[in-house]
């Protein structure tokens, strides 16, 4: 809503402040104002001239040489290039000297010869925006067409010294869609009272019920619905004063009969609908759901398809307006109307809201109807519009209004208590103070020892419970007025959940291992969205994507940490490390999805690298699965949590394990198979994904200390030569079944293939640790356990011990 | 005996302070008083001397003994220490070259923000509930005072899944899904950070997907007033003590009286600048009292107890406290972006 104060003060007294300071005040009040425009772009010297004379140029056929008066001693020739210049008119004129919009300056200077001192303005050139310009000076200079004087500030008649504020509304409050609204918010903030307009109407001895009858269907739809009839009307341009008022608020003018609904609609924010009576093609007005598939061309000369959502005004036969939202091109005001059929009416917002939605078509009526507009200021608004037209268009008025439904309603009761003010806000206003903010917002009350019984005006839909009005009186007594306290509750233990804190824990684990938090979308395209092969074949999908790269949810999170490591990779970043916590959203069969928080890593390139000392250590499995392992320690979960050789199309055959907690598969790691790698244009990269809450969720029992050892161990090296299929794991597994209880640790710490070892086979060397908790082992202990190791791997694998 | 004895002792020490290792001396301490040395072998024929003369001579023979022991002694300990200073000059390097880096990474700038808030508001008894991602209309709207076709619901475009659900367009839905288990009993205190999602094409201020932190608190005689002492301690502990607070009417459907929350600011003091758009305040979130309304549907009686709520935007935290000037930064995830935030 764009508000001038030069308009809005004809309401309510401005004076004493600045557009800054009013801005100010009414943005503390609630109403927030996003900017303060100046209309004057830096003009000076623009006076209003007089063309006496205006020949053609001897030299250039485009050229007008003009005699202009600027009130000064003796007229300036003035050379022209507009098409509609005229001898007679009075233009607006930019002496020599003068600035114009952009900060250029006017110098005296000849043009094919012939002097000019200055320049005859277009309103473009005086910063009016092009789309707000009438047609008729569109492409030429503009023309008064009220009486002016030559030589007078030409801005003062264009209203160029006006400052403009944009409000920024808030849904609720639509009574400040209108300029009258705005006076009421405005006398309320600044407590100065306000004037509001008192059409005088003289009506004709002909009645509007003779012209024209009006029916209403179904008044749940349309509570009111009033037809007023002007006869006599010559349709012609606004005066100025009406052209200014419409510039200002944003609407381009068009002619009285037009504009006079518009600005009706912007002063009481009562939408007007003119049909030319003639046009209407019947005479009878008849309010009804559009028929299924029913047509209107509407007034921007586009055909719209209705439904029976959508409510329409018909001529008895066919449609002649979107209810609320757009008039028919066919009843449209043409220059040679000369009967107005002036509907005033209250629709039902929903309805109005359901067909400018559903054709696409927002009009500054609908966006009011929509909203909800004052009931009592309907009948108003129209005399308003009927008085202008009578006025500005020579129109006739005739006596009474076609109407169906009733003008009026009745203002609402509120209650409110003083002590529930002070209780909510926190505060000590008085009862006096709270009295005293109800009369600036000149809403009536009755009080009985601090409890008010407020009648809310219908103009201020917005307020239907105590709360509304506790909020009316706390932001006209100030927030800054509200001190700032601590809560007095019982106490709470503010903390994290273990779920929580193990969360954190985890991150902070892998952002010490080196890698960095990435965040990345959860909306992806059907082919990011799964990665691997278990994965739910079905998503859940966006009813109305915004576009196919953001359709689905994903299911897995490693496709979007690749595209981060593609998005580096691209920008000659080459080590990285990522890992994301995220959730993943997977089809439950109920309402709504399964949300599964994962952790994913990537890595690729260096992990660590001590430049001078020439070690690099570069990302590879076993890096990755460090981590994991790593994560699995720090949760308790160390001795819980296995890898398992697997396969997935997506990872290196070779390169993959699958990752179980406690036997359950919650998850993969390995190498991005090399075809993947080449698809995504990445090096060697590693990565893992896993169901995260599985991890955190798993029971695990207190840490508990342990004594420290009282009696030395022993340790016993044992290089087995074993085939080189064979992995690591199962070795240690079958040593540490047969171990016995004093086999307390069993470290891999050799693997090694190649010279002196028959091809096909490797060595792995263990570390084996004895103890016992009670006494210091007997040699014989010791031997005993370890004979049965080097047995059992010497009959399960064929191990050989190596020399 | 006596004169040998002296001769013996000189040539000693000068071999001595003639020696130039520690082979040399054990070679000296060998040759003078070793067994077989010539020491031994005068005291040995000190049995042809004369009882008188016995003592004296044996006197003397022990005490050149010592003082060549002694000096040895001296002498060792000069080498051992030239020889130590001599391994540790080898041993010198140049300490100006670069440490071995213990590289570790960081967390993204949003989870800094995000777990900064969490703390603060964990120090004032709050808890953190988190909730889902994909929400029902009725947690994402109706149960907040935002029933079908309401006007305000066109603020924030959602993203449907089905006609019942939807990518919840704030973390708002937690207010009513912690109530509800509550079962009218507070109070309720609690923080909701998250994901959102709005129909927004992703530009330099636009972000389809972005974080939210909610904060809610219900009991008994939860004033406005409290809403403003907790605001203004977020606001100092996030942009520094001197930050004043200021709150503007507003508008949210369920929060009466609604409010904006603006903090001086902290790049001009309040004076006026680009960050402040020449106005001296920033906005920063929105909140107010809970609506009656949102109290009652889940289970709350508005006559017993009352409550504030606000929500706030990580991103435009981080954005404002860092300079950032591009909310896509947040989610491209350049490793030069993300690796900014890792100091304190």
């Amino acid at each position: 809503m764009l508000v001038s104060l030069n308009w809005l003060s004809q309401y309510v007294d401005l004076e004493g402040y600045s557009a800054d300071e009013l801005a100010e005040l009414i943005t503390k009040g609630g109403i927030e104002v996003e900017t303060v425009e100046s209309l004057n772009k830096g003009i000076k010297g623009v006076v209003i001239g007089h063309v006496l004379e205006c020949v053609g140029h001897p030299d250039a056929d485009k050229l007008s040489v003009c005699k202009v008066d600027i009130g000064e001693e003796e007229p300036v020739q003035i050379i022209c290039g507009a098409a509609n210049i005229a001898k007679g008119q009075y233009v607006a004129v930019a002496k020599v000297g003068a600035v114009l919009p952009g900060n250029f300056k006017i110098k005296k200077a000849k043009l094919r010869g012939e002097p000019s001192h200055g320049m005859i303005c277009s309103l473009q050139e005086l910063g009016i925006e092009s789309k707000l310009v009438q047609k008729e000076y569109a492409e030429g200079i503009f023309v008064f067409s009220d009486e002016v004087t030559p030589g007078e500030d030409a801005l003062e008649y264009l209203n160029l010294n006006d400052n403009v504020l944009e409000l920024g509304l808030t849904p609720n409050r639509a009574d400040a869609m209108n300029m009258i609204g705005i006076a009421y918010e405005v006398g309320a903030v600044l407590n100065r009272p306000i004037s509001l307009p008192s059409p005088e109407l003289v009506r004709s001895e002909e009645n509007a019920e003779d012209y024209v009858s009006v029916r209403v269907e179904n008044e749940e739809n349309t509570p009111y619905y009033g037809a007023t009839i002007i006869k006599d009307i010559t349709v012609k341009p606004s005066p100025q004063w009406l052209v200014n008022r419409l510039v200002s608020a944003g609407i381009r003018p068009i002619n009285n009969v037009v504009d006079i609904t518009n600005f009706v609609l912007l002063e009481y924010g009562q939408p007007l609908h003119a049909f030319d009576y003639d046009r209407f093609g019947s005479k009878e007005v008849v309010v009804r759901r559009a028929n299924q598939g029913e047509k209107i061309v509407t007034l921007d000369d586009t055909e719209r398809t209705l439904s029976s959502d959508h409510l329409v005004i018909t001529n008895g036969t066919n449609p002649v307006a979107v209810a609320g939202v757009m008039g028919g091109a066919d009843s449209e005001v043409q220059q040679d109307t000369t009967t107005v059929l002036l509907e005033a009416a209250y629709f039902n917002s929903k309805l109005v809201r359901k067909s400018s939605k559903d054709l696409g078509l927002r009009s500054d009526s609908s966006a009011r109807f929509e909203k909800g507009i004052d009931r009592n200021r309907v009948v108003p608004a129209s005399e308003r519009a009927a008085q202008l037209m009578q006025e500005l268009a020579g129109g006739t008025v005739l006596r009474g209004v076609s109407e169906q439904g009733a003008r009026h309603i009745e203002a609402k009761d509120v209650t409110v208590e003083v002590s529930r003010i002070n209780q909510v806000l926190g505060t000590e206003i008085s009862e006096s103070d709270v009295a005293a903010i109800f009369d600036r917002l000149q809403f009536s009350y009755k009080n009985f020892g601090g409890t008010f019984t407020v009648q809310v005006p219908p103009r201020r839909p917005d307020i239907t419970i105590t709360e509304d009005l506790i909020e009316e009186v706390g932001r006209l007594y100030g927030y800054d007025n509200v001190p700032a306290t601590l809560p007095i509750t019982e106490s709470t233990p503010g903390q994290l959940t273990d779920f929580q804190l193990k969360r954190r824990r985890v991150r902070r684990l892998l952002e010490g291992a080196g890698l960095y938090q990435a965040v990345t979308y959860s909306l992806t395209s059907p082919a990011k969205r799964v990665f691997f092969s278990d994965e739910s074949p079905e998503a859940i999908r966006l009813a109305m994507p915004m576009s196919e790269e953001r359709s689905e949810l994903r299911t897995s999170l490693l496709p979007h940490l690749l595209e981060a490591a593609q998005y580096n990779i691209n920008r000659q970043l080459e080590n990285l490390a990522f890992y994301e916590t995220a959730s993943v959203f997977l089809p439950s069969g109920s309402d709504l999805p399964e949300e599964q928080e994962h952790l994913a890593g990537v890595m690729t390139g260096l992990w660590q690298e001590h430049p001078w000392q020439k070690e690099k250590k570069p990302a590879d499995f076993f890096v990755i699965k460090g981590i994991v392992e790593e994560i699995a320690e720090d949760l308790g979960l160390e001795d819980r949590l296995t890898f398992v050789r697997a396969e997935e199309p997506k990872l290196h055959p070779g390169r993959t394990a699958a990752i179980q907690l406690d036997g359950e598969l919650i998850g993969y790691i390995g190498q991005l198979h090399p075809e993947v790698e080449k698809e995504l244009d990445l090096p060697e990269t590693y990565v893992f994904e896993l169901n995260l809450e599985k991890v955190l969720k798993a029971n695990v029992a207190h840490l508990k200390y342990a004594k420290l050892p009282r009696f030395p161990s022993v340790t016993r090296d044992v290089a087995l030569v074993v085939d080189e299929t064979l992995e690591a794991a199962e070795v240690k597994r079958v040593i540490k079944e047969v171990g016995g209880d004093k086999l307390v640790d069993i470290n891999l710490f050799d693997v090694y293939q190649g010279e002196h070892l028959e091809d096909g086979k490797k060595s792995l060397a263990f570390s084996l640790r004895y103890y016992n908790p009670e006494q210091t082992l007997t040699e014989e202990e010791v031997k005993n356990a370890h004979d049965r190791v080097l047995q059992a791997v010497e009959e399960q694998f064929g191990a050989a011990l190596r020399s | 005996m006596q004169e040998r004895l002296q001769t013996l002792k000189e040539e000693a020490l000068t071999q001595i302070e003639a020696a130039s290792s520690m082979k040399e001396l054990q070679d000296i301490r060998v040759a003078y008083l070793g067994k077989k040395g010539p020491i031994t072998e005068i005291l040995r024929g000190m049995g042809k001397l004369s009882a008188e003369e016995r003592p004296k001579m044996g006197q003397l023979a022990n005490d050149i003994r010592a003082a060549i022991s002694e000096k040895l002694d001296e002498k060792t300990q000069v080498m051992e220490k030239a020889a130590v200073e001599e391994k540790l000059k080898e041993e010198t390097i140049d300490i100006t070259l670069p440490g071995r880096p213990v590289k570790k990474g960081n967390h993204h700038p949003l989870t800094r923000v995000i777990e900064e808030i969490e703390d603060l508001f964990l120090g004032m008894g709050f808890s953190i509930a988190e909730g889902p991602e994909v929400e029902t209309d009725y947690y994402n709207f109706e149960a907040l005072n935002l029933p079908k076709d309401h006007p305000a619901r066109d603020m924030q475009d959602s993203f449907y899944v089905t006609e019942e659900t939807l990518l919840r367009t704030h973390t708002s839905p937690m207010q009513a899904r912690t109530m509800e288990k509550l079962n009218g009993e507070g109070p309720v205190k609690i923080i909701v950070p998250g994901k959102v999602y709005r129909r927004d094409t992703d530009d330099a201020t636009h972000s389809h997907q972005f974080m939210q932190i909610e904060g809610l608190m219900v009991g008994e005689d939860v004033r406005m007033s409290d809403l403003k002492g907790v605001l203004q301690s977020f606001a100092k502990k996030m942009f520094g003590e001197e930050r004043e607070i200021r709150l503007r009417p507003s508008f949210f459907p369920f929060t009466e009286p609604s409010v904006e929350m603006d903090i001086s600011c902290f790049n001009c003091g309040g004076s006026g600048c680009s960050v402040c758009k020449s106005t001296g305040w920033i906005e920063i979130l929105g909140g107010g009292m809970v609506h009656p309304n949102v109290l009652r549907m889940s289970g709350f009686d508005p006559e017993k107890v009352t409550g504030f709520a606000f929500g706030m935007g990580p991103e435009r935290i981080a954005m404002l406290k860092y300079g950032i000037d591009d909310i896509r930064h947040f989610y491209t995830n350049d490793s030069r972006f993300i690796k900014q935030f890792k100091h304190i």
